[in-house]
């Protein structure tokens, strides 16, 4: 039975399709069959991210409108044969999205895939609601910043409210916390919102913490996702949180200070 | 904390703390309430708060408000909580 997973935030820039794309490559890293889907339609990325922007030739909505099949869409990633990415529409908009369509190509996919990855477009409009309308998880995606914290509390809202699992009173959708350009230097110094600090507002488990860090910058200039990048922190941190969402006990790295040392002297 | 922060002011807060309490009274609607309340509620407990600390000290979750809904009647269920020695 397929697992859908929508990458959400509300705020845009906070790191959901760097996100979405690490997360499905790292599944499908271990082994499992996942595909990931931008809902982006008009502004789609997530291509960029994955490195396979020059293959696409149909995409969601021309599947969803019947133009085209799965199979013809679906693009198999070139370094993991367990990796499928199924890219937006750029010449599209959002109302090209029905929820029929949405729901018939999920169930397809359903068919082959252990894993569906939903990459949510920014705001609360139809497309973010197409995007965790079926989703039986939910990684939300926050910055330690005061903008995107109140936007993933709404987005928080939206899961318990606007989802098919909540209109139709089964299960809530399972959310997960990723706090993403964390930098524990910063909060150290009083200047970022702890995780303890983001975790009393939200309220919600936290399944991955990833560091601030100029690899995720690099990663996407070369069209790789962060978490294939071997010596990459915020890869690492991607890959613990993989392990963690299938269940591994996983303890979080990079939320402590590198201290230098006239600090330690100084006791600072 | 080391030896230098008996220089420090210790009495300011740091932009992380005003963060936190800033956000707490923006989402603290949801937290409390489940969801479904009306868009005035955070901001009728903060007056009812305001009005309140006009007579009394009370702390931040003195004032706990509910909707009950039965049929087509609403009805708002104030509870306020006085600390010990407000009476004198």
């Amino acid at each position: 039975m397929a697992k859908i997973i929508v990458v959400t935030s509300g705020k845009g820039g906070v790191g959901k399709t760097t996100t979405a794309a690490s997360f499905a490559a790292g599944l499908a890293m271990r082994g499992h069959k996942t595909v990931v889907i931008d809902f982006d339609v008009g502004l789609r990325n997530l291509d960029l991210i994955m490195g396979c922007e020059r293959r696409v030739v149909f995409d969601f909505i021309n599947v969803i409108s019947g133009e085209a099949n799965l199979k013809q869409a679906l693009i198999r990633d070139k370094r993991h044969e367990n990796l499928y990415i199924l890219a937006a529409s750029q010449t599209r908009d959002k109302d090209a999205l029905n929820q029929e369509g949405v729901e018939r190509t999920l169930n397809k996919l359903a068919e082959d895939f252990d894993y569906i990855i939903c990459d949510s477009p920014a705001g609360i409009e139809t497309g973010a609601i197409m995007a965790m309308y079926y989703a039986d998880e939910a990684l939300v995606v926050t910055n330690p910043e005061v903008s995107s914290v109140r936007d993933s509390d709404r987005v928080l809202g939206m899961l318990s409210s606007k989802t098919k699992r909540a209109k139709e009173g089964g299960e809530p959708v399972k959310e997960h916390l990723v706090v993403t350009r964390y930098a524990p230097n910063r909060v150290g110094k009083g200047e970022m919102l702890s995780l303890d600090d983001i975790n009393d507002i939200l309220g919600i488990p936290l399944l991955g913490v990833i560091p601030e860090s100029e690899k995720v910058l690099n990663a996407s200039n070369s069209g790789m996702p962060v978490a294939m990048e071997e010596n990459a922190d915020a890869g690492q941190a991607y890959l613990d949180l993989v392990a963690r969402f299938l269940g591994e006990n996983r303890p979080m790295r990079f939320t402590e200070a590198k201290k230098k040392f006239l600090d330690r002297l100084m006791g600072r | 904390m080391g030896w230098l922060d008996v220089f420090r002011n210790n009495e300011k807060k740091t932009s992380a703390q005003m963060a936190k309490e800033r956000l707490q009274v923006v989402v603290a609607h949801r937290r409390t309430g489940g969801g479904d309340h009306p868009a005035y509620f955070p901001q009728l407990q903060q007056d009812l708060l305001a009005v309140l600390r006009k007579y009394v000290q009370v702390g931040d979750d003195a004032v706990q408000m509910e909707i009950e809904r039965e049929g087509d009647l609403e009805v708002l269920e104030l509870n306020i909580t006085l600390p010990e020695d407000a009476r004198h």
